[in-house]
């Protein structure tokens, strides 16, 4: 019951705010409460080397770029420090079976956590 | 062992890259006629992946091809036309055939090229195709299924250091190194001013990644201009734009202000190459690069 509900409550409330594509593992924290998957790309480590002169969109010109507006956000909204320091977060590719899911559930259940165990080759030292 | 790593990793050496032009007819006859003429400058060359989002022979193919004719291939990989399986397969692939040099973009959008109606993919983007590509090389599918041996790749990748956000792609530089970049071959550039920032910052930030800026050899204002208008990502300054389309004879004008912006990349930190795409194709190149004092290979 849960599993069916809480989806279209997570869609009303978040479509209309961030225009929410329900992938269902919601990084909006780390990107300065802006959407990456409304970029054209779908780029989950934006922004891409398209970006125009004035900051829009390489595939629509006339949208400012999803990652510039996530950029701009991070520094000037006043977010927690933290969400702001996972901004250059390495995000795993997105996992199209979750799609439709509530991230809010796949978020209490760490199921948006999970990646293939190739994924997780060690990070470099920085 | 590439050539490439060899001397990024082992020497002080500078390193000289070119693109491959792209094949469609003309058979093995036009790639020897061109692996001839970029042989003796280069140290490693880009096999290119649909470039602008056009279809031609593809990257694999054409990376084997330069091989068969003496030329190392940097195989680029882009994440618009293929998912995540497509793209491990190629690399897959490309090892079979001794190709270890591989670069991953996330590409452009299928919007830019002449089928624009096309299905994009971008299953992965280009930093996570780097990081798939790591794990790779160290012994793993993404699945975690094993490859024993595991393919001994030299990962790169590309950055544009003259793209907003200007400040932000000193930390993009730095998130491709740890997801596994070795080298960045960095978009062509015609603001001196922004390449200077960006390779001050990533050789501070990242001093282990090896730079290597791109210029282009083009004809005259009306390729400038094409550049500027067509190309994402790409920004001619007005006033660069104007001594060219000003000047009596373009050709000239265009080659000298191309060669200042070499010299310029060169002399600037972290930098250990350059890129050079001939859109020219006539007895520039060799004059180019004897003006970068550069000795051919025969």
């Amino acid at each position: 019951m849960l599993k069916k509900l809480l989806p279209l409550v997570e869609h009303a409330l978040k479509a209309p705010v961030w225009d929410c594509r329900m992938c269902g593992q919601c990084v909006l924290h780390s990107t300065g409460m802006t959407c990456p998957m409304t970029c054209p790309k779908t780029l989950r480590n934006g922004p891409c080397g398209g970006v125009r002169e004035n900051g829009n969109c390489e595939v629509k010109p006339e949208m400012q770029c999803i990652w510039v507006k996530a950029y701009d956000r991070t520094i000037s909204l006043p977010l927690p420090k933290v969400w702001k320091e996972h901004y250059n977060d390495l995000r795993p590719p997105v996992d199209m079976r979750l799609q439709g899911s509530s991230s809010w559930i796949n978020l209490v259940t760490k199921r948006d956590q999970q990646t293939p165990a190739g994924w997780s080759v060690k990070d470099r030292d920085h | 062992m590439s050539t490439l790593r060899e001397k990024l990793e082992n020497t002080d050496d500078l390193v000289f890259t070119a693109e491959f032009p792209s094949i469609d007819g003309g058979g093995m006859a036009s790639v020897e006629k061109n692996a001839a003429r970029l042989a003796p400058w280069f140290d490693a060359v880009n096999a290119t992946d649909n470039p602008a989002a056009h279809a031609h022979a593809s990257n694999t193919t054409t990376a084997i091809a330069m091989k068969m004719y003496g030329l190392e291939p940097i195989m680029q990989i882009v994440c618009r036309d293929k998912n995540r399986l497509a793209i491990q397969s190629d690399m897959m692939g490309a090892s079979l055939h001794g190709i270890t040099n591989i670069s991953l973009l996330t590409g452009d959008d299928v919007t830019a090229g002449d089928e624009p109606e096309a299905r994009r993919v971008f299953d992965v983007d280009g930093i996570q195709a780097i990081n798939i590509a790591r794990g790779m090389a160290t012994g793993s599918y993404l699945s975690g299924r094993k490859i024993d041996p595991a393919p001994d790749f030299y990962i790169g990748a590309v950055e544009n250091a003259a793209a907003p956000p200007f400040e932000y792609r000193i930390q993009r530089a730095l998130k491709k190194h740890r997801a596994g970049a070795n080298f960045l071959q960095l978009q062509i550039c015609y603001h001196p001013d922004r390449l200077e920032a960006f390779c001050k910052g990533a050789a501070e930030v990242v001093p282990e990644l090896k730079l290597i800026p791109a210029v282009a050899l083009v004809k005259s204002a009306k390729s400038l201009n094409f550049m500027n208008d067509k190309i994402a990502g790409i920004d001619v300054p007005a006033a660069s734009m104007a001594r060219v389309q000003n000047a009596s004879d373009q050709r000239d004008e265009v080659y000298q202000l191309t060669l200042e912006l070499a010299k310029h990349a060169l002399s600037l930190p972290g930098v250990r190459g350059l890129h050079i795409t001939d859109f020219r194709h006539d007895d520039s190149l060799a004059q180019f690069m004897s003006d970068l004092a550069r000795v051919p290979s025969y």
